[in-house]
């Protein structure tokens, strides 16, 4: 059997869009009855790209790049929606939007809750995603978003297949929750309530970071180590580099932490921090012992 | 009549066709088109087959790296069959409709906004080759300019230093010469320490891959961002080797004003020192490797000559103040602290320095005085030990393994123009040349014009020096009275738009032809469009990322490529209207000019590629039908083939480089003999606050410093505006708001607050040369007290009267605001990466 999966590896994107792009190529002036019609020059994003910059400015801005396509669910809400069938499940997991019995139901692109479904007002049918389920099925091994990625960051194959890439890779992969696919890139995973045929590898986690400097030399602290206490655990850890810069990801929204900053000759200090987001301590100061 | 009327409608269609592949070239790497019926529908990019060369690998420790089995291509390239059908495409020969040839007024004040009417080919032909006869009978040939781009489209017998350069050749014409556009402050600084004169001024180039994965513990890429620039031409190839780096724990660091695309995901460390002010920070560095004593003493007295003098500006011996990082921070910005554990850093580990796109480019030597900065850049590595195993000149994004010595031209070659591939080559007999930065003042002023330099001045380090004038004296001179413009729009690449703007519209220029695909930037001027058709609908052969062959401006540019592809252009659709490729509208006036047989030899398009072919390597390796069969063919790497890293020979040996002395000169012995006593080019580099930046006096009206790197969605301007509705989609590259995609600014959130501007606001930029208006992303990735915009937008739209600097300007052309003024006195360079500005809410609509 087939079913299909695709496996995003955020820490691997680079945002040059080529995804969104060759969707466009793909789609555009291109009718595929019966999957899909084509895809307007504007206004519709197959493939859409969250992007969330980590405000770390004296050390870096770190941007994260979140490619989403359809989630291709195995219980599709928009298939609920649907009526005259017109949203069907194939066996091999492609949530197709039937482009002909789907017309004047704009009450489906209401009903996904990743936003992933959108309207074309001249056709007045709902359009989204495909896996590019009309090349897979002539043979062809990935859609084209896949194809185009310079980075290798869209793994895509069969899930049914035990040597497949995909496959090793989905048990670790989490699912995008509907709350991330709508813009809050911090907030935790999903729970896969709607059985998710794309997870994620990487996906972005509140981070703390800060540039230590030593209070009698005023130069940078390197070597410093900075541990992340959750209650009286250990959370992580990390050495500060040249720099006296530290960045440790992996916090949990609306949790207490505390930043614990040691070093043999200077004097230990902790900081307490609230997760709403990521935390930049900026300039934090040793004092020698 | 409306032009926009005119180019709209549906490609024609060709009966009975099946769907085929065709394979083409860009700038953003490998075309696979496929074409049904007559139309592409599809571009995607090249994955190799088994039939193909196998990858190279490079191992290192128990890890191999070799690169994916394809050709990576940008999103601009993915894109390029919507810019072949675009709202905008030019037809049919276009004539403004107020201008009338047999007229003595030929209302050039209309110019820009003017509409155009369609006349035949034969009317177009007929109407240059009377102009052309007029103007040279009255004037001389030397009236007549003929202008190319830096950039046109892709292929080789259709480019610029081909078919345009030989037909303008056997008729004379006064030669726009271009400058070094985005390499000015290597050619005009770098050059004077290390040599490289015939590469631009940049470093070679080989086998550094191999040594950074190597050999290398830390990358600084310093004004560089690989992830926008893609080496140029070499489309994503270099995304995976950030991504080895990584995984190796390599240590990134990136200097930039602003938080580029390469440092949000590569680099653990961002500094970001204000705009202009990068030397100031290199010569810190320096100090505390002196005062530290970790450079390298030995390199320095075996390798190079003249560091005393380097050591007492650093120290302040000659100046009274020691360029200490504390001096530094109240210059740059940057922590004094952090300058500091840089230096460390860089001195303990073996560093790879990156100063740009390719190992050299970069904002920073396209700005007042870049040429100081680059000569710092060779400076410290110098003070490294460069060529030692690990410390190199690399961006990562150049000298991957590849077989330099299989034969194949690059576009600066010449193409038809070159000994044994034409029977006859043609040298312009018009000794007038113009140099490009000097355009408007040619056509707006009657100042005689002088300038030192030749060009890209690839044959000798002394070229620098030559003096020009223009106009020449009689009879040798004359002013240009008639401007033929070829390739990629100037409109707005080109600083000071206004200007440009301003100078296309005076009647000192009586007639202003423009061949391009697009009706954009300066076609929007012309008394005459010629609708080239694009490089998709017509035949060519060129190699992938190749701008020089094995001599030319950039040698042996495509080992910066996983793969060296050489590609059989193939036309994937017929031209669209009555567009010709650009072969064949020179052929075209050729005919009307009685200069055929001179210009094509009786050969047809075919046969200059298969003479091209015949003269390359290409012909040991594949036979022609089967090339042109099969579209493509993978140059393999050697099995055998040894890694002899740039610089190797150098570093044994203590000699050799192409300066007076062959050693890296700190102090420089050509300017020495030529340039004894200029100020804003001393022997030894200095900083030398920018007349554009956060210390010159402008910037009491004019605050915040604008930089404008090179874009990344397209290739300059070549794939935005009208041509490409998908890339305005890209929220980096233009952000939709009231029925319009506006350019967008990058503005630090404590500056926009300052000025009541929030996220999404439409903004209006501006200074005495022109007010531009943008929408603001308000982000941290800009460092206080600058934006970033930009370069190439391809729209010009003022609003009001094309040219006046208060006309706000839609498009996004923040070319509009930089100045055209040379770097410094006697280097001709440009330097609109910064420009002074104030940035207010735009209230207009």
């Amino acid at each position: 059997m087939t079913r299909y999966g695709m496996v995003i590896d955020v820490s691997k994107c680079v945002g040059c869009y080529n995804c969104f792009i060759a969707c466009k190529d793909e789609f555009w002036g291109n009718d595929y009855p019966p999957y899909s019609k084509a895809q307007p020059d504007h206004g519709q994003y197959w493939i859409k790209i969250a992007e969330k910059e980590r405000n770390f400015p004296q050390i870096v801005v770190r941007v994260d790049y979140v490619p989403m396509p359809c989630m291709q669910c195995k219980d599709p809400p928009c298939a609920k929606a649907a009526k005259d069938g017109a949203v069907y499940v194939r066996d091999d997991g492609i949530v197709i939007i039937d482009p002909e019995k789907s017309k004047g139901q704009k009450q489906i692109v209401d009903a996904c809750p990743y936003g992933a479904i959108y309207w074309n007002e001249e056709l007045q049918i709902p359009q989204k995603c495909t896996f590019c389920a009309h090349l897979l099925d002539q043979g062809w091994k990935k859609p084209r978003c896949a194809e185009a990625c310079p980075a290798d960051a869209i793994i895509f194959g069969n899930l049914d297949d035990t040597r497949s890439q995909v496959r090793r890779l989905w048990k670790s992969a989490e699912v995008l929750s509907p709350e991330q696919a709508k813009g809050d890139l911090l907030s935790p995973p999903g729970g896969d309530d709607h059985g998710s045929s794309v997870r994620y590898i990487g996906l972005p986690k509140p981070m703390v970071g800060g540039s230590v400097i030593f209070g009698d030399t005023g130069e940078c602290a390197e070597g410093v180590a900075v541990t992340v206490m959750d209650g009286g655990n250990a959370l992580a850890s990390a050495k500060t580099n040249a720099f006296g810069d530290f960045l440790i990801e992996g916090l949990e929204l609306n949790r207490k932490y505390v930043v614990r900053f040691e070093h043999p000759d200077y004097a230990s200090k902790e900081l307490e921090v609230t997760v709403s987001g990521d935390i930049n301590l900026g300039e934090v100061k040793l004092e020698r012992r | 009549m409306n032009i926009k009327a005119q180019v709209r409608g549906h490609p024609r269609k060709m009966a009975g066709q099946e769907e085929r592949k065709c394979y083409n070239l860009d700038h953003g790497g490998v075309v696979v088109a496929t074409v049904r019926d007559g139309k592409i529908v599809r571009v995607q990019p090249l994955y190799l087959s088994n039939d193909d060369a196998p990858s190279w690998k490079i191992a290192v420790g128990d890890r191999v790296f070799t690169p994916p089995r394809r050709s990576n291509a940008t999103q601009f390239t993915i894109s390029i069959r919507r810019r072949v059908y675009a709202s905008n495409r030019v037809l049919y020969p276009m004539l403004r409709e107020d201008f009338d040839p047999d007229k003595e007024d030929r209302k050039t004040e209309n110019r820009g906004k003017s509409k155009y009417v369609r006349i035949t080919w034969k009317e177009a032909s007929e109407i240059v080759a009377k102009e052309v006869r007029r103007i040279r009978e009255k004037y001389g040939p030397v009236a007549i300019a003929a202008m190319m781009s830096s950039h046109q489209m892709w292929g080789y017998i259709n480019a610029s230093y081909s078919a345009f350069t030989r037909f303008w050749s056997i008729l004379g014409y006064t030669e726009i010469l271009n400058n070094s556009d985005s390499w000015e402050g290597w050619s005009w600084g770098a050059e004077h320490v290390w040599g490289f004169y015939w590469r631009l001024g940049l470093p070679d180039q080989y086998d550094l891959l191999d040594d950074a994965l190597k050999n290398s513990d830390m990358i600084v890429l310093w004004s560089a961002d690989p992830d926008a620039t893609n080496s140029t031409y070499a489309a994503y190839d270099s995304v995976m080797i950030r991504h080895w780096l990584k995984e190796l724990g390599k240590e990134i660091v990136v200097i930039d004003p602003y938080c580029n695309y390469t440092a949000v995901r590569f680099a653990d460390k961002w500094i970001a020192p204000k705009p202009g002010t990068d030397a100031a920070l290199a010569a810190a560095i320096a100090y505390v490797w002196i005062k530290e004593e970790t450079y390298d003493k030995q390199y320095v007295e075996t390798h190079t000559v003249g560091f005393e003098k380097w050591a007492d500006y650093v120290m302040g011996k000659e100046d009274g103040t020691p360029k200490t990082p504390e001096w530094a921070e109240k210059i740059t910005g940057v922590p004094a602290r952090e300058i500091r554990a840089l230096a460390r850093e860089w001195a303990k580990k073996r560093t790879m320095l990156g100063p740009g796109n390719r190992a050299g480019m970069g904002g920073a030597c396209r700005a007042p005085y870049g040429h100081e900065w680059a000569r710092m850049m060779v400076y410290l590595q110098a003070m490294q030990g460069l060529g030692k195993p690990g410390v190199n000149f690399w961006s990562t994004n150049t000298a991957f393994p590849s077989w330099e010595e299989f034969n194949f031209p690059g576009y600066v070659n010449g193409g038809m123009n070159v000994p044994g591939i034409a029977k006859q080559v043609y040298l312009n007999p018009v000794k007038q040349k113009l140099l490009r930065t000097l355009v408007p003042d040619a056509l707006l002023t009657d100042k005689r014009l002088s300038w030192r330099g030749f060009g890209f001045n690839l044959g000798s380090t002394e070229q620098q020096f030559q003096l020009n004038v223009y106009p020449l004296p009689k009879p040798d001179g004359a002013p240009i009275r008639m401007l033929y413009k070829f390739g990629a729009a100037y409109l707005c690449t080109m600083p000071d738009g206004n200007r440009w703007a301003r100078a296309y519209r005076s009647p000192k220029l009586e007639f202003f032809v423009v061949q391009n695909p697009w009706f954009e930037g300066e076609a929007k001027f012309a008394d005459l469009i010629l609708p080239a058709a694009t490089n998709l609908e017509r035949e060519d052969i060129a190699e992938w990322n190749n701008g020089g062959g094995a001599s030319g401006a950039i040698p042996h540019g495509s080992n910066s490529n996983a793969h060296r592809i050489i590609v059989y252009m193939q036309k994937c659709i017929e031209p669209l209207g009555e567009s010709k490729s650009d072969f064949h509208i020179f052929l075209e006036l050729a005919k009307a000019l009685g200069i055929e047989q001179e210009y094509s030899e009786g050969e047809d398009v075919e046969g200059w590629i298969r003479r091209v072919y015949e003269s390359s390597d290409m012909k040991d390796v594949m036979p022609f039908e089967e090339f042109k069969r099969r579209g493509y063919y993978v140059v393999p790497v050697p099995e055998n083939d040894v890694s002899h890293r740039s610089f190797a020979t150098f570093y044994e040996l203590g000699r050799g480089l192409a300066t007076p002395t062959g050693k890296i000169e700190f102090e420089s012995r050509t300017l020495a003999k030529f340039d004894p006593k200029d100020p804003e080019r001393p022997l030894v580099a200095h900083y030398i606050p920018s007349w554009e930046g956060p210390e010159s006096p402008t910037a009491a009206k004019y605050p915040l410093v604008l930089i404008t790197p090179h874009v990344r969605f397209s290739f300059h301007s070549q794939h935005d505006g009208e041509k490409n509705p998908w890339i305005d989609e890209i929220p980096h590259h233009r952000v939709y708001k009231d029925g319009r995609y506006w350019w967008p600014v990058w503005i630090n959130p404590v500056d926009a607050e300052k000025r009541g501007i929030k996220d999404g606001d439409l903004v209006k930029i501006y200074n005495d040369r022109g007010t531009v208006v943008c929408i603001a992303r308000v982000s941290e990735r800009a460092r206080p007290g600058s934006l970033h915009a930009y370069q190439a937008s391809a729209i010009y739209e003022p609003k009001g009267d094309p040219g006046n600097p208060a006309s706000p300007e839609l498009g996004g052309c923040v070319n509009a605001l930089t100045s055209l003024r040379f770097m410094s006195k006697n280097a001709h360079g440009f330097a609109p990466a910064h420009a002074l500005v104030e940035v207010a809410k735009w209230e207009g609509s």
